[in-house]
């Protein structure tokens, strides 16, 4: 948490008003911001410039669609971040949510496609006599859209309420979670007739788009952009808050935030629900852009790769577990098509060295560079002095 | 053992506020089997900064956490205004004006000094404010950082502290909280004699406008800073509510505890550069 950042910029924004107002230094304040939030923004700018202008125009039809694909797990390593990089939450399970999320997504669409009145493909295959009453709700685009967000939010919502009160944490919550998973996929497998079992669902539209046309795609995966961008703002919003501080107090103390007057189980399930909302948003998305929903995408290895996506991205920053979701998948896609068995023991290596190296992940470098520069600044003239936020503070901007 | 400093020590017993706010009736604890605390009875009166003494593993500790709802007591009653506290979860009692310290100073080493003060002071905020940017310095916060003397770092985290400013911190963060109550786990243990002599001020001025209960084995900074005492021995109540000359003067404490303390090179020594009177600035 920035927080030299923070008290500056209210201290700045105070006497105009209210944030937005134009005015005198308006631009400075709002659009540079602070001596800290230059790189960030910097950054930001050039990665929106990448993603929105560079990559739709350079890509291949293919490209861009693994491109989209990486997007999305990057809105489930946002998630992820906030529940354990600030939280403290380690979610091994978190498969579970994206499923429920593409699940839900995928009954939409199947539907869409069979028309009104009519049953999916893979009913009529396996000579199911009426539509099961739970797919008939998900008839409704609304009901759809809302339960990708709420199913895995209450399930998130009930569960936390459960094993957070009972002090249930560490390696206990987080086998738990994977456990949660794991019989998420066997429940899948066994209610074939309900499911499709192992094959899953596959889809070709998604509300009106034609997922065959490269133009359609291209809607998508701004969809899919502009998604990733609203839940990245959510997550730094929250961050900021004193809410976020409050999660930071909670993973480094429960029990003073307890003696403070907080229910350390209500600010755990607000952050474990947001991950898992986020992860059944991704899952939604996961289904038009690969056309298939299956258990092979949320078993217990999909859920612990979101996990070292995150941790090599940096797991206390929301922007490093981005870049950790991007590069970690584009390397897989890059490596599994050299050698696909090496891939596993690259990821496992990988996993392991970030873990014992650099627990911050590559925001971490980041990170050592603002705390360590005016080292290399007394090389330049008019060398600063060293600021005095630095050391954990400063490591968990987001 | 300085005479002067005993003489010289607070003996205030207010005789305007003889209703204790602090009521504890029969309290009993057991261990799987090992009986912690035994019919203890303790009453604290508003304002009154109240010492509970007791050599290690006496169950002071103990007796904080039932008062603050971390143990469940096995008989007994807790009563503070009059409401029975027993039974209630800890962030519930909290809500009802009773703030504790740890032995262990206990502060979120990853924010910063100011952030640690305002996240106390925001406890009776719902989530929706909670999930909005903190903006400027609450009043709480400003006056916590005059009175622990940690305005100068109020943009440090917190991690980077010094051992006696944590503890300063942790009690800042109860007092932005205005309790009525204060439990304080061995605040001084630790410090150096300039530390305690400005932890027992800041005690007193939390004292202004609430009750103070204090955990503390060093006898110097009872008699300085003390105006009621109790003193537990082996799970029982051996003393209660006493002066500190009474405290000092019984034969049977002497034996258990003073006589003790007198014993302990350290604790002597202590206590005689404790009546040293250079102040070290330190924050
Ligand atoms: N949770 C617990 N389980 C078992 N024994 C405990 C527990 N808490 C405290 N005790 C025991 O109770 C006694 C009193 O401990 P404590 O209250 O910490 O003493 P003090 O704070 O006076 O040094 C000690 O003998 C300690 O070992
Ligand atoms: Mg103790």
């Amino acid at each position: 948490m920035n927080t030299s950042t923070d008290t500056t910029g209210a201290a700045k924004a105070a006497p105009a008003g209210g944030t937005g107002t134009p005015g005198p230094g308006w631009f400075k304040r709002r659009v540079i911001g602070t001596k800290a939030d230059v790189v960030p923004r910097i950054t930001f700018a050039v990665v929106a410039f990448l993603l929105i202008v560079v990559a739709p125009g350079m890509l291949t039809a293919f490209r861009l669609d693994l491109l989209a694909k990486y997007l999305v797990f990057a809105i489930v390593a946002v998630g992820i971040a906030l529940a354990w990089g600030r939280g403290g939450m380690l979610v091994l399970g978190q498969g579970l949510f994206f499923g429920l999320g593409g699940y839900v997504m995928a009954m939409h669409l199947q539907l869409a496609d069979a028309g009104p009145g009519e049953k999916p493909m893979f009913m009529s295959l396996t000579g199911a006599s009426d539509l099961p009453g739970l797919w008939e709700p998900f008839r409704s685009p609304v009901f759809t859209l809302v339960m990708v967000v709420a199913l895995p939010m209450a399930v998130a919502t009930l569960l936390g309420l459960l094993v957070f009160r009972s002090r249930v944490r560490g390696p206990y919550f987080a086998i738990l979670t994977q456990a949660l998973a794991a019989a998420f996929v066997i429940l899948l497998v066994g209610q074939q007739d309900l499911t499709g079992g192992t094959n899953g669902l596959t889809v070709s539209t998604f509300f009106g788009l034609d997922l065959a046309k490269n133009s359609d795609k291209l809607t998508l995966y701004f969809i899919v952009l502009a998604v990733l961008l609203v839940v990245f703002l959510i997550a730094r919003q929250m961050v900021k808050s004193r809410y976020g501080q409050l999660l930071v107090a909670v993973r480094d103390g429960e029990d003073r935030v307890r003696f403070l007057g907080y229910s350390p189980t209500t600010v755990k399930v607000v952050a474990f629900a947001t991950a898992a909302g986020m992860a059944g948003v991704a899952g939604a998305l996961f289904v038009p852009i690969v056309g298939i929903i299956s258990p092979t995408s949320l078993g217990i290895v999909p859920s612990i790769e979101m996990v070292i996506w995150v941790a090599v991205g940096g797991r206390v920053s929301m922007a490093g577990a981005i870049a950790g979701a991007l590069l970690v998948n584009f390397a897989k896609t890059e490596l599994s098509e050299a050698m696909p068995s090496g891939w596993l023991y690259a990821q496992g290596l990988l996993f392991i060295l970030v873990v014992a190296f650099a627990p911050r992940g590559l925001a971490g470098v980041g990170d050592w560079w603002r705390e360590n520069r005016d080292r290399f600044d007394r090389f330049r003239p008019g060398a600063r002095t060293a600021a005095p936020a630095s050391g954990a503070a400063a490591g968990e901007g987001a | 053992m300085s005479t002067d400093t005993a003489t010289a020590a607070p003996t205030r017993r207010d005789p305007t506020a003889p209703w204790p706010i602090l009521q504890i009736r029969g309290l009993g604890v057991t261990f799987g089997g090992f009986q912690a605390l035994t019919d203890v009875d303790l009453d604290a009166r508003q304002g009154e900064v109240h010492f509970l003494i007791g050599p290690n593993g006496a169950g002071k500790t103990t007796l904080v956490d039932i008062i603050t709802g971390l143990t469940k007591p096995t008989t007994g009653s807790v009563r503070f205004d009059d409401v029975e506290l027993t039974g209630h979860k800890e962030h519930r009692i909290v809500h009802l004006g009773v703030g504790r310290s740890f032995q262990a100073a206990t502060v979120f080493e990853a924010l910063t000094v100011a952030e640690n003060l305002d996240i106390a002071a925001s406890f009776r905020m719902g989530l929706r404010g909670l999930l909005r940017q903190a903006r400027g310095r609450r009043p709480e916060v400003a006056e916590a950082l005059e009175v622990t003397g940690l305005h100068d770092v109020a943009d440090r985290p917190a991690g980077a502290l010094a051992h006696g400013q944590k503890q300063w911190l942790e009690i800042g963060m109860l007092l932005t909280q205005k309790p009525r109550l204060l439990l304080l786990d061995e605040p001084v243990a630790g410090m150096s004699p300039d530390e305690r002599t400005r932890t027992g001020d800041l005690v007193r001025y939390v004292a202004k406008d609430c009750t103070v209960l204090v955990v503390e084995h060093d006898m110097d900074f009872m008699r300085r800073f003390a105006d009621r005492v109790t003193v537990l021995h082996e799970g029982k109540v051996l003393k209660a509510d006493a002066t500190v000359a009474e405290v000092q003067a019984d034969p049977v404490v002497q034996e258990v505890y003073i006589g003790r303390a007198k014993d302990d090179r350290n604790s002597v020594s202590r206590a005689a550069a404790a009546t040293d009177t250079t102040t070290e600035e330190t924050a």
